[in-house]
């Protein structure tokens, strides 16, 4: 599709406004921030998984000529800053003082005059350990006599965090004990990482005359992370400065409060100087928010001729040395609770676990809408091998029991609900799409023992835009964002927001919002984001929420812009007020559509010494705080097709058949990027992305060697489709798609490989399907992935 | 920027000829390194696996890029980048092997600068233009202070990163006979575009009518000794190229390869690989000697 040149006034396809500085190279990224006199961070890092610390040895490091502050976990703690909170209540070491529990957990803090004086300082430390035994195998976290990690922790004897459960068990297990069918399969939606291309980091700059500090830092969260600075160093919260500059991707990664951060600010405290601090590739991938690590059990209760009647899931969540995860806070395991998907059932049931092993922490969204992937993944694994065990169609077994679109909104087993959808429609149009009849025919022509073809369905329900408020806070921070709208006296506009690119195209469609309620050129709107004191409160961007709650702010506080337009157009035109008429950048009067006024016009007399109305303040700016009534529940229908070499393994995704519908469509070419990288991601996952850990709990994913994203060549052209299901309660109908593509994908390509190895009596096999896993799983001996392989 | 490792502190020295870069070697010692493409060395560099104390860069050596024909050898120069051998029609007509691993070796931009030098001076287990060498017999032409010495490709390598190369020597040039009715063809498995073996096969046969007359089979990755799978070869030699005599050379490499599990995939799966991969290789050569691929 052609991408007009002319940009629309609203909605429609347009250019990224902000393109224009990344394909020249002209983005300004926190490792672009170069401040005079600013020095260099470096983290010591552990080498063990689990170990006592006996001794920190610094004085080599201290006099190394170049070196300005050696920083440890005994220096913090003589600040009380060697511990700090988590984002789901737990403590997390800065720099570690007793243990380290995880390999790449930060021991030291080194400040010199460039980066290569840091790293080489690095090595003068001498740090004494006495390694202990790695807990590494999330399901043998809590056996008797486990070594326990956070022996910190008052009280703490075992390595479990907390149990947390959601759904009618009673009347789940009794659907079970009258249920024709039931089928149990055992699911790992094993670690990956978001692995943005720019890795974690941040300038901070404290000035000890006025007392503020200013914080670069490429978070997704620039807000919370004011607030939380606050309340851990006790800096009072107005001055305090958090600037996230251009994103590099986030996924997630960037939500949390990294130690480094805070060694940054310490750093800059003690020397007098702004600190440079980034990660290196490795450091990112080994010590930052992973995400999943989903140990399920899922079963699956149904009648013969294939209706489904209940879910029942058992997880444990392997959250890493300390419990970091980013959700809100009723919600130890995020939205997980949607699992029950896109069917209509009689009850479910799920029962989480969250334990604590030697591996980095985190646990974030990685594009994951707070474990809606994984919710995604276990349904659509259970429907196929409850297919699988029926020997039904995938499709039809789908179709007999997708939502039909007369029950919404739809309360879900499980507390949800559901804003609005047709189901049917999208499942038959990616169907239609694929041409799936003709797949099948292609598929049983085959001949016994030669290549195989296989065909996976998936089909998705999210729910995105935390959240409201009364059910949703992240360390207390309710999760509502605000919005400021100014109209210059020319009728230009900036828009000021709370939440943060890292590449979702902000700049573009909060302006299209803008141009669409008050019909001024996208080029007109200026949006303004990621720096604290430019900018309202609000929790930022993750967990696809910010067309949902920002993009709401965004129309509600333009149509208040128009509302006080509507004002001063009645004193331009002395009518009263509700004898005008609002058209697309005008107001004008009932009646006579040659009577009115542009917004412009209106903007430009709102400065202007016209009289205006007791009670009319003059000028049109205005500010809102969205606090969104329910979230928005996007959806779709994938299929995709897949070759596989059963002499070798390998799978090659021969088509991808994407129908999103994710509401209105503000700027359909960007929803088109978000579902393309999501997309891609999904690949990723089902087929080679993967943090595995070795017996003694070393990463075995710490490079990009190691740790593999795909590439264009695993991809194939994608075909996408579209359905349009507006929000009833969202201002514009829009619903979020950042990360629908990378909920709903993985399942598809994990389901169209197990299909293909049907031939070989092969019913489930975990991710990542490389090929060595998809000829074990051939030979009946698949791989247990989140181990090393031996 | 950001995601940079630094590497801990060399020197640093540009060669202009091959006798100023062996003179350079000697003036710093077992320490030196040459740096050809770089796309090996500097990321040991940068993760401090590897800390010479001064860098030889033999870009400027444009005296080492070079393939060409000399009578019945193709001659290629350590310097040739492997962009260059991929591109190479000669190589392709007497060698397509070369074109089937080049086409699979990393990307495209680390094929720009990596070399073929480096390529086995670097000596890892999962290289594939070690087996490729190997698979056709070639040779490699070393100097050093005391002047030039060929060794052949199947004893160049000493073990896992190591080579005959010692400290103050330079790999000059890799040379292979051109024979008649001759194949030859690579097959590789890798976990996704541009990574590393998980295992892989060349494979080169010269045939005389309906039996195979010569035969060579290298193998990367898989624990093979010298990336070298002699009693396959040998089991070939004087047999008919049947597809059954086929798998069975692919039964026997495989069984005497001893391959290390790791992320890329356990043992068993590598060792199955080795003889899928022979096979392939080998039905590829035969068809390709025999005209019709
Ligand atoms: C992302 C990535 C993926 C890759 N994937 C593959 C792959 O799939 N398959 C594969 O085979 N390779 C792969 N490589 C390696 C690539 O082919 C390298 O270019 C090659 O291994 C080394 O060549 P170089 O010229 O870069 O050598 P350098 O890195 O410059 O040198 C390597 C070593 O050889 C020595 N050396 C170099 N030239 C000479 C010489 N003339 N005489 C003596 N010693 C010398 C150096 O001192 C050094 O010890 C990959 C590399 C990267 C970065």
């Amino acid at each position: 599709m052609t991408t007009v040149e002319q940009p629309p006034i609203g909605f429609g396809r347009m250019h990224r406004k902000e393109d224009a500085r990344f394909v020249r190279g002209r983005g300004t990224y926190v490792d672009d921030v170069n401040l005079p006199g600013m020095l260099h961070g470096a983290v010591l890092r552990s080498p063990f998984a689990h170990a006592r610390i006996v001794s920190i040895d610094t004085a080599a490091a201290q006099a190394h000529p170049r070196v300005k502050a050696v920083i440890t976990g005994q220096t913090l703690d003589g600040l009380k800053l060697a511990w700090m909170p988590t984002l789901s209540q737990d403590t997390q070491a800065v720099l570690a003082t007793d243990k380290v529990r995880f390999q790449g957990q930060e021991v030291a803090f080194v400040v010199a005059e460039d980066r290569y004086a840091a790293r080489d300082a690095l090595e003068l430390i001498d740090v004494e350990y006495e390694p202990l035994p790695a807990v590494v195998d999330a399901r043998r976290a809590l056996d008797p006599g486990a070594p326990v990690i956070r022996d910190d922790k008052d009280g703490q004897t075992d390595n479990h965090i907390f149990d947390w459960g959601a759904g009618d068990e009673a009347a789940t297990d009794a659907v079970f004990a009258s249920a024709e069918v039931v089928v149990a399969q055992d699911v790992l939606y094993p670690r990956v990482h978001p692995a943005p291309l720019e890795t974690c980091g941040a300038v901070a700059d404290f000035d000890a005359v006025t007392g503020k500090l200013t914080m670069w830092c490429n978070t997704q969260a620039p807000h919370a992370h004011r607030t939380v600075y606050a309340l851990v160093a006790g800096l009072p919260e107005h001055k305090i400065r958090v600037i996230s500059p251009d994103v590099g991707g986030g996924f997630g990664n960037k939500v949390p409060i990294y130690p480094g951060y805070v060694c940054a600010v310490v750093g800059s405290i003690v020397t007098g100087k702004p600190v440079k601090w980034m990660e290196d590739r490795s450091e990112n991938l080994m010590s930052t928010g992973f995400a999943r690590d989903f140990h399920m059990r899922g079963e699956v209760a149904a009648t013969r001729d294939g209706k489904i009647r209940a879910l029942r899931v058992k997880v444990i969540a392997d959250h890493g040395a300390f419990n970091g995860t980013a959700q809100p806070t009723k919600f130890p395991a995020g939205f997980f609770h949607v699992f029950t998907g896109s069917y209509d059932m009689e009850a479910a049931h799920c029962a989480v676990t969250g334990v604590y092993t030697n591996k980095a922490p985190g646990g974030v969204a990685y594009a994951c809408s707070f474990r809606i992937t994984e919710a995604a993944y276990l349904v659509e694994r259970m429907v196929d091998v409850l297919a699988y065990e029926l020997e039904m169609d995938p499709a039809e077994l789908r179709m007999k029991n997708l939502l039909r679109p007369e029950q919404f909104p739809y309360p879900s087993p499980t507390g949800w609900e559901y804003d609005s959808g047709d189901y049917p429609r999208a499942l038959q149009l990616a169907l239609d799409m694929a041409g799936y009849a003709e797949l099948r025919a292609e598929q049983a022509a085959r001949p016994p023992g030669g290549p195989l073809m296989g065909i996976g369905i998936s089909f998705f329900t999210e729910a995105v835009g935390a959240g409201p408020r009364k059910h949703m806070d992240i360390l207390g921070l309710g999760m509502a964002d605000g919005a400021e709208l100014r109209v210059h006296p020319t009728g230009k506009a900036v828009l000021r927001i709370s939440v943060q690119s890292q590449g979702q195209g902000h700049e573009t469609t909060y302006a299209q919002i803008v141009a669409e309620e008050l019909g001024i050129p996208p080029d007109d709107v200026e949006v303004v984001h990621g720096d604290t004191d430019q900018t309202p409160f609000g929790l930022g961007t993750y967990g696809s929420r910010s067309t949902p709650v920002s993009g709401a702010a965004t129309a509600v506080v333009a149509r208040k812009v128009r509302e006080r337009a509507r004002q001063v157009a009645s004193a331009m035109l002395e009518v009263d007020p509700g004898d005008l008429e609002w058209e697309k950048g005008r107001w004008y009067v009932r009646g006579d559509q040659s009577q009115g006024r542009t917004i412009q016009e209106i903007a430009l007399a709102s400065h202007s010494s016209l009289e205006l109305p007791e009670g009319v303040e003059g000028h049109l700016d205005a500010t809102t705080v969205y606090n969104p009534p329910n979230l928005t529940f996007p959806f779709g229908a994938y299929v995709c097709v897949v070759d596989v070499d059963p002499g070798t393994g390998q799978v090659k995704v021969r088509r991808f058949v994407a129908v999103d519908d994710c509401g209105v469509r503000i700027n359909p070419m960007i929803v088109e990027g978000q579902v393309h990288g999501g997309l891609a991601d999904g690949i990723g996952m089902a087929l080679m992305e993967l943090i595995a850990f070795d017996e003694d709990g070393n990463c075995l994913g710490a490079s990009f060697m190691d740790y593999l994203l795909p590439t264009a060549m695993e991809c194939p052209s994608w075909e996408l489709g579209e359905t349009v299901t507006p929000s009833p309660h969202h201002p514009i109908g829009a619903k979020g798609v950042g990360e629908s593509a990378t909920v709903g994908s993985p399942a598809a390509v994990v389901n169209a490989v197990l299909d293909a190895l049907k031939p070989y009596g092969v019913r489930h096999a975990d991710m990542p399907l490389t090929p060595a896993h998809v000829w074990r799983a051939i030979q009946g001996r698949p791989i247990r992935t989140d181990l090393a392989i031996t | 920027m950001g995601p940079m490792q630094v590497p801990a502190h060399f020197e640093y020295e540009r060669a202009t000829s091959v006798d100023h870069a062996l003179a350079l070697l000697a003036k710093w010692g077992s320490e030196a390194r040459v740096v050809a493409g770089g796309h090996s060395l500097i990321p040991m560099m940068k993760l401090r696996l590897a800390r010479p104390e001064a860098l030889v860069d033999i870009n400027d050596l444009e005296e080492l890029a070079y393939v060409r024909l000399d009578g019945d050898v193709l001659a290629v120069g350590a310097m040739t980048r492997h962009a260059d051998l991929l591109a190479s029609p000669l190589v392709g007509e007497h060698y397509p092997i070369f074109h089937d691993a080049e086409r699979v070796i990393a990307d495209p931009v680390v094929r720009n600068r990596g070399t073929v030098g480096g390529s086995l001076c670097q000596a890892d287990p999962s290289e594939d233009l070690s087996a490729a060498f190997a698979a056709v017999d070639a040779a490699a032409v070393v100097r050093g202070p005391d002047g030039v010495r060929r060794v052949p490709v199947r004893e160049f390598h000493t073990g896992p990163y190591e080579t005959v190369v010692a400290p103050g020597e330079l790999l000059v040039e890799v040379v292979v006979p051109v024979r008649p009715g001759g194949g030859s063809a690579y097959e590789k498995v890798e976990r996704r575009v541009g990574d590393w073996a998980v295992a892989a096969a060349g494979a080169a046969v010269w045939l005389a009518g309906d039996t195979i007359a010569d035969a060579g089979i290298g193998l990367t990755a898989v624990g093979a000794a010298h990336f070298h799978a002699p009693a396959a070869e040998e089991f070939l030699r004087g047999s008919a190229a049947t597809d059954s005599v086929l798998v069975e050379a692919g039964r026997i490499a495989a069984e005497r390869c001893e391959p290390v599990a790791d992320q890329r995939g356990p043992a068993d799966y590598k060792k199955h690989l080795a003889g899928e991969l022979t096979v392939r290789a080998l039905r590829r050569a035969v068809a390709r000697a025999r005209g019709v691929a």
